[in-house]
């Protein structure tokens, strides 16, 4: 990867959006490879229309301007699935009906053909959070923060070229909330990934230890 | 850029259009050909000028005035009684455990064919039915049935009781599925801390809400009810029979001129119908002024355990009616000798089942086949429809899907079978299979939206933020998420079209012969024991498509636990 100043990382410029005549944020960021944006803001001001936009699923009820690029490519209006966008929410939502080793596999990109490949690829994806072994598990019946650590894994998987985080620690108890903050934090940056974080939690922008945006100071009613 | 977003929405709106199209011109059609005869304009028969005889020979039917009010009455009152069991039922239970429960019930009342039913009910209530034999001859001193006109009383209050049974549990299912709109715990507690009871506080506080949501379907079982053939035959009046049975006889008569007449009389059902459907109107007026008054007059009602009490034993009842009737078909089925006042038959046999089962493997498997067709069909089209369209934003797709549940069959069915025959298609099995869709489809899509609505979309998200197109979302994660919901859907599709007897007749006009058909067609002198075979088969279907759709999941997803609830 050349840094180039102008072009690298992820550019929000004059982002803005809009809920029935309704100004909800306005925008301007630059997100460097391996840092992190974190957004705060109370309900109702848009952090999730935010997100929807940079990963490219805005309700039509929504206007949006602005152009978000990365490295230089122009993502506005791209379908969501040629962004590359990984996301994690407040739930891991491993998908139900596919083992964990499912999961991996759906996540992993497509680019990888070989079966062997995809296979050994996913293992290793699971020795690298110590859940070797969970290939065949039911995700239904792992602990909280084990389908965490799958959801992360299934997204690194997908090799994807930013992240959208939308609270994802906000549902884990505080110890584990840590643990798994740290590693997600960890894998992002040694991977070199642009990162939005949206949160409620001080202690999440202050382990972020990137640039902190307050919107949208009107609660909504 | 530009042009690509309204490629996009070029095909969102294909889809719909083509459904929209589906429905609404065999049924603009259907109705053109009925609307035609009944002037005299048939080209086929000879009739080539517009004339208003057919009206004339109509009005020169005897009894036709006591037939059509009967069917007005009949829409009338099993929509009213229905309604109005289901809304204090509601009121009084709605959020409890014991409603909850009773929730489970719904759905194998509702797959329960309409003829079935009434073949139980008639096995019930009739002087010889069980009913009797339970108090006879020792309360009522009969060693031999009394000669009582029931079923089929004059005023047609056996049919009413039997289509009043069927329209509860439907009536009851569109309420659950409009309830979670409501803020219903929140009004309850705010009704309660006011003082008011539980049935006069959710009538002031959510009904209106609810009722909004369930006029549709209040409708569409006005006009089934008061245009019904198959539970009017079964349970109506004889002589005269109610006008939907006269019409259906009109047009299945050799005599190819009666069909002017038939046209005639079906265009008068159609506008019994819209009589049916103003007077109503005049009932929900009415009904939202005594709401008002009641909600401004400040009466709490707060002991409203009798009424409570009264709502609960009807809604019992009426489900026992059901199964009971149920029960007796069975016992028919399999009865040797059984006198009269005898509580069971003397011994069981084998022999009705044995005689009926060789003659029964043609219209079964026609059954299966327009069941088992129609409803893939129209799960694949409700599918792309909800796909591609968030119904709920669209009224007028949704009004539409109705359509051919308010307007009355016998309007536009027959009209539909003559242009067929005019246009040379003849009786075949595809255009019955298309017929039977229209009628499967709204109840498919009724059936799948709302699971499909629920879905979290934050997986779908995820999904395409993995570069997975929305055709490899919906193939790999969105259906096989909602796997249990579709095939619920597909068994609802498939009960409604197994059940189906007016279409089935008539578009197959005798050569096409399913097992509805063939059970109705017994009423008149059918043996008991032969009915109870028919009826049960009958039941039966509908209720495998029910097990397979919840046994299916449990086999699938056997080690996935999530899928499994």
């Amino acid at each position: 990867m050349s840094p180039d100043d102008k072009t690298d990382g992820l550019h929000l410029e004059e982002i803005s959006i809009a809920l029935s005549g309704r100004m909800l944020l306005s925008l301007n960021a630059i997100v460097r490879t391996g840092e992190i944006l974190t957004v705060m803001g109370p309900s109702g001001s848009g952090k999730s229309a935010l997100l929807a936009f940079l990963g490219g699923f805005l309700d039509p009820a929504f206007t949006a301007g602005g152009r978000l690029s990365i490295d230089g490519i122009d993502l506005t209006g791209m379908p969501a699935q040629k962004r590359g966008a990984g996301m994690l929410f407040q739930d891991p939502l491993l998908f139900p009906h596919l083992s964990v080793g499912g999961n991996l596999l759906f996540g992993l990109s497509a680019d990888i053909r070989q079966k062997d490949e995809r296979r050994r690829l996913a293992l290793q994806a699971l020795e690298d959070v110590d859940l070797s072994g969970f290939f065949d598990r039911d995700p239904a019946t792992l602990s909280g923060g084990q389908r965490a650590r799958v959801a992360l894994q299934r997204m690194m998987l997908s090799a994807p070229r930013y992240l959208l985080l939308d609270e994802p620690f906000s549902k884990l108890d505080a110890d584990l909330r840590q643990q798994i903050r740290a590693l997600v934090f960890d894998r992002a940056k040694s991977a070199g990934l642009p990162v939005v974080l949206v949160t409620h939690d001080e202690a999440d922008a202050e382990a972020a230890g990137g640039t902190i945006v307050t919107i949208g100071g009107r609660q909504d009613r | 850029m530009r042009s690509r977003r309204n490629d996009g929405g070029m095909k969102r709106r294909v889809l719909p259009g083509l459904i929209l199209a589906l429905i609404s011109l065999p049924l603009l059609a259907g109705l053109a050909g009925t609307i035609g005869p009944a002037f005299g304009y048939l080209p086929a028969l000879g009739g080539n000028r517009l004339t208003i005889a057919p009206f004339e020979r109509l009005a020169a039917q005897p009894h036709l005035l006591q037939s059509a009010l009967v069917g007005l009455a009949t829409g009338l009152v099993t929509t009213g009684v229905s309604l109005a069991l289901v809304a204090l039922f509601t009121a009084a239970y709605a959020g409890t455990r014991m409603f909850s429960r009773v929730q489970h019930l719904v759905s194998p009342l509702l797959a329960v064919p309409h003829a079935a039913a009434a073949f139980g009910l008639a096995f019930l209530i009739a002087p010889s039915g069980l009913a009797m034999r339970l108090v006879s001859p020792e309360l009522t001193g009969y060693l031999s049935p009394p000669d009582w006109l029931v079923p089929g009383d004059t005023f047609g209050l056996s049919m009413m009781a039997g289509l009043i049974v069927k329209e509860i549990p439907f009536l009851f299912l569109v309420t659950l599925a409009a309830l979670p709109q409501t803020e219903l715990a929140q009004a309850r507690r705010l009704a309660t801390s006011l003082g008011y009871g539980r049935v006069r506080g959710f009538l002031i506080a959510t009904w209106p809400l609810v009722y909004r949501q369930i006029r549709l379907p209040v409708f569409a079982v006005l006009a089934y009810a008061g245009s019904v053939v198959d539970v009017a035959m079964i349970l109506g009046p004889d002589l005269p029979a109610p006008l939907a049975v006269r019409i259906a006889g009109w047009m299945a008569d050799p005599d190819l001129q009666m069909r002017f007449l038939a046209s005639a009389a079906a265009l008068l059902q159609l506008g019994l119908t819209l009589a049916a459907m103003l007077v109503w109107r005049a009932i929900e007026i009415a009904g939202a002024l005594l709401l008002r008054r009641m909600s401004i007059s400040g009466l709490r009602c707060a002991d409203d355990r009798l009424i409570r009490g009264m709502a609960c034993a009807a809604m019992g009842v009426s489900a026992l009616l059901v199964i009971l009737g149920l029960v007796v078909l069975l016992v028919w089925s399999f009865a040797g000798l059984w006198p009269f006042p005898a509580l069971s038959p003397q011994v069981l046999t084998l022999k009705a089942w044995m005689r009926v089962l060789p003659q029964i493997a043609v219209p079964l498997a026609t059954t299966m086949a327009l069941a088992g067709i129609s409803a893939v069909i129209a799960l694949m089209l409700a599918i792309g429809l909800l796909w591609r369209t968030d119904l709920r934003s669209t009224g007028l797709l949704q009004s539409m899907l109705y359509l051919p549940l308010v307007v009355p069959q016998l309007s536009f069915l027959f009209g539909l079978q003559i242009l067929s025959l005019t246009l040379g298609f003849g009786t075949s099995f595809p255009l019955l299979l298309f017929v039977h869709l229209i009628f499967v489809l709204p109840y498919v899509v009724l059936s799948l939206s709302d699971p499909w609505h629920a879905f979290d979309r934050r997986f779908e998200t995820i999904a395409a933020g993995f570069g997975k197109s929305p055709w490899q979302t919906l193939l790999h994660i969105r259906l096989p998420m909602l796997m249990r919901a579709c095939l619920t859907a597909f068994a609802v599709g498939f009960a409604v079209s197994a059940g189906l007897y007016l279409p089935t007749l008539l578009i197959g006009a005798g050569r096409i012969v399913t097992i509805t058909t063939e059970a109705v067609a017994l009423s008149s002198g059918g043996d008991r024991r032969t009915i109870g075979v028919y009826a049960l088969l009958q039941t039966i279907i509908p209720f495998a498509g029910f097990a397979i759709a919840s046994l299916m999941p449990q086999l699938l997803f056997r080690h996935r636990r999530a899928m499994r609830i």
